[in-house]
């Protein structure tokens, strides 16, 4: 194995593909990074048995040849080079890292045992790269955290004929959203997706324009992304996510737009006197006006106005705050629109105006008398 | 007028035969102290006696009625009470038979419901909602208190019988000595009316003056008053609660949360169990029970404990905080359940397991965080209705599957 590359281009892909690496691995093998040079790229590949991710990288190939070399290490060794070309070979049970007058000498894993990676499933289509990263960052913050229920833990994915529709719950509140998607095929298409293993995706699409994905449902169900020179498949989910359709309200009683920054502060503010992080928040519309209040009457206590938007009814209703934050966050728009039925029932939080492309349900707080 | 002047009731006493609608208990004892210390001196009971520091400085701790009737009071400087009654007979206080008659008198009252929210060594407010199928009316467990009080302390007290704290307290106020008086809700605003205004809560003399000053004299005259009046002389927050008071209206609940900090359960095994069926079916059991005591406490709870001690006594304990309090022995059982298979035992060998609920609020008055996909009867739905069978037919008339009996043979 000799082979030159760009540090640059090189560090960037080792540190990606080493984000997939387990940080608690079944085999020591896992640990490792294979490198395998041959024709005009490098390629990078980890996987920690559920999630494999492949990066190349163009390189000028004088010997083809494969490797597994510490992944952590690897990475760490290619952010820090000077920004010159990089030379790697193999001497012995030795990878060699060469780069200006830096000389590195890994010790290299059995290739034999390092697990074949998955195969990239059927193509399906592609949707937009900025329009990817938004959506999954709008809703995996709705996902649960919480291992006791799995199907909660994840984002599930509708494919239809022009539209990708991301959705996930963790029961207390509901974000779904729909972006424009060029399918390869007809027909409709639904995985679930592990959200940190999307959110994490969406925050490292680095120059990508387009993502593409590749579906492959049944038993045994992954689903694959690609970006160019980089390429991730994962395993679906198992079990069915709830029937959300029927919990988007058909109806409101009460309209309300506010800016959604001056909401945001003045909701961080008033929860600035709540007892515990699930200490609920208050709000009142009323009057083109919305009046956040937190606290007990007899402990400390915060109230805030601010001036909304408003039509329908009156109405108060509460809410643990982190959620109400988090919905305030995913909106993005300057305007939030939030419409109510009751004080019992969830409320919607969209982008002000006609855009129907976002929504994040939000159930409220029952306050006892 | 002062408190002292309370005790002599200036109103015709509703005799309220009526007692439902009106569960809060509050129960005082006669002069505590005084009382208690004549145990000791048979020969001084009928004559006033005082009891506080002798050296003829400190405070009355507490006095007889004989010893009251010439104006002596519990918190006046023991020179002057020395002055009002020359011939009264002075003990020194005996702090440790206070305490002991009071943890009688608190267990008593722990008998009888779980609702008690102790104000002082010797007065209590008691709930007693969910012990009248049990014991009778509250009147009925009115008197059950006075006579087993006196029965095993050899005390009197007093008790007031009402539908809120405030009513109750007066009552038991006016009551007093040894007596019992129970107002029924539709007579509480005929028995608070005709009271002086400093009979509600929240009124000193300071208060009581600014409302003499406004010609304030009677609740009933603060009744009539609009709030926003009263808010305005005494700001809002005492204002509208003194509003709220003289209609009769207390929100407060009896709260025993300073009894209670958790709630839990634990088995010994007959022998040490290495079969984990076993011991998650005892886990079951335990949070079947353990929530069962928190429902009929009227709490929720957050954190779930799991105890496990194994043969050679070591012992291990794990918690874990769930995101909603809960008083629902599925969700309790669920969270037990992960802690102990989170432990990884490997045929270990257990002699003790418990179970264990803390973080505990008054289910009531804890805000709640609804849930997206909550409609139709729920677990908690079944497990109270449960509840209400074993209240009727006994503890285990419906079990989960798992812990009913294996058939014969």
């Amino acid at each position: 194995m000799k082979i030159r590359v760009e540090q640059e281009e090189f560090a960037e892909a080792v540190a990606w593909a080493a984000r997939t690496l387990p940080s608690r691995p079944t085999t020591p093998v896992l640990t490792g990074v294979r490198l395998s040079g041959d024709g005009d790229a490098i390629q990078l590949a980890a996987f920690d048995l559920e999630v494999s991710a492949k990066a190349d990288v163009p390189a000028v190939i004088d010997e083809p040849g494969t490797a597994v070399v510490n992944g952590r290490l690897l990475a760490e060794i290619a952010k820090a080079l000077p920004a010159q070309p990089v030379e790697l070979g193999l001497e012995g049970n030795r990878v060699s890292v060469r780069c200006g007058r830096s000389t590195f000498g890994l010790p290299t894993m059995a290739v034999e045992d390092y697990p074949a990676l998955p195969e990239l499933p059927p193509h399906a289509g592609q949707v937009s790269a900025s329009d990817f990263a938004a959506a999954v960052a709008q809703v995996a913050i709705a996902a649960s955290r919480d291992d006791t229920l799995p199907v909660l833990t994840g984002i599930r994915v509708e494919l239809t004929a022009t539209s990708m529709r991301m959705a996930a719950t963790d029961r207390y509140r509901l974000a779904v959203r729909d972006i424009p998607w060029q399918p390869a095929a007809g027909g409709e298409h639904f995985a679930l997706v592990k959200a940190r293993q999307l959110h994490e995706l969406g925050r490292s699409l680095g120059h990508a324009d387009a993502v593409q994905i590749a579906l492959g449902e049944g038993d045994d169900g992954r689903i694959g992304f690609g970006l160019g020179d980089r390429e991730l498949v994962t395993r679906l989910l198992a079990g069915d996510f709830p029937r959300y359709e029927q919990l988007l309200p058909s109806e409101s009683h009460t309209v309300a737009t506010v800016a959604t920054a001056a909401l945001t502060e003045a909701a961080k503010r008033v929860k600035l006197v709540a007892a515990e992080r699930t200490t609920p928040i208050r709000l009142q519309f009323s009057d083109g006006e919305v009046l956040l209040r937190a606290g007990a009457y007899d402990d400390a206590n915060a109230s805030e106005s601010l001036e909304c938007e408003m039509s329908g009814d009156p109405i108060e209703i509460a809410f643990n705050p982190d959620y109400l934050l988090d919905g305030l966050t995913a909106v993005g728009t300057d305007q939030t629109t939030l419409s109510f039925t009751t004080a019992n029932k969830p409320a919607v939080l969209s982008p002000a105006g006609d855009d129907t492309s976002y929504q994040y349900l939000l159930m409220p707080v029952r306050l006892s008398n | 007028m002062t408190r002292a002047q309370l005790h002599r009731p200036q109103v015709p006493q509703p005799v309220g035969a009526d007692d439902r609608g009106c569960p809060i208990l509050h129960v005082d004892m006669d002069a505590f102290y005084a009382s208690v210390s004549l145990l000791e001196h048979p020969d001084l009971v009928g004559q006033p006696v005082i009891v506080g520091g002798a050296a003829g400085r400190g405070v009355v701790l507490s006095a007889t009625y004989e010893a009251r009737a010439l104006g002596v009071h519990s918190a006046m400087p023991m020179s002057r009470a020395r002055r009002l009654a020359p011939h009264a007979h002075v003990v020194a206080p005996d702090f440790r038979r206070y305490s002991e008659a009071s943890a009688g008198v608190m267990a008593l009252f722990s008998s009888l419901t779980p609702l008690v929210e102790p104000l002082s060594l010797d007065e209590a407010f008691l709930d007693v909602r969910g012990a009248q199928r049990r014991l009778g009316s509250p009147r009925a467990i009115a008197r059950l208190i006075r006579d087993r009080v006196h029965d095993e302390q050899g005390i009197t007290c007093s008790v007031g019988v009402a539908a809120t704290k405030f009513v109750a307290k007066l009552a038991s106020t006016l009551s007093k000595p040894d007596g019992l008086l129970v107002v029924p809700p539709d007579r509480v605003v005929e028995f608070l009316h005709p009271l002086p205004v400093s009979a509600l809560w929240g009124v000193g003399d300071k208060t009581a003056e600014q409302l003499t000053r406004l010609g304030l004299r009677t609740v009933g005259d603060i009744a009539a008053t609009p709030p926003r009046t009263l808010a305005r002389v005494l700001g809002d927050a005492t204002g509208r609660q003194l509003a709220d008071l003289a209609w009769g209206r207390d929100p407060r609940r009896v709260v025993s949360t300073a009894t209670d900090r958790s709630i839990g359960a634990e088995e010994t095994f007959a022998s040490d169990v290495d079969d984990a069926a076993v011991v998650t079916r005892e886990l079951l059991r335990l949070s079947e029970k353990v929530a069962a005591r928190m429902r009929a406490r009227g709490y929720v709870g957050r954190t779930v404990s799991l105890k496990v001690r194994f043969a050679d006594f070591t012992t291990l304990t794990r918690s874990r905080t769930l995101a909603d309090p809960t008083d629902v022995a599925r969700e309790v059982y669920a969270a037990a359940r992960r802690l102990y298979d989170g432990l990884h035992l490997q045929r270990a060998r257990v002699r003790l397991v418990g179970v264990r609920m803390s973080g505990l609020r008054d289910e009531e008055t804890a805000p709640r965080q609804l849930l997206l996909d909550e409609e139709g009867p729920g677990w908690r739905d079944a497990e109270q209705a449960v509840d209400r069978l074993a209240a009727r037919f006994g503890a285990h008339i419906v079990r989960p599957a798992r812990l009913l009996d294996p058939p014969d043979g």
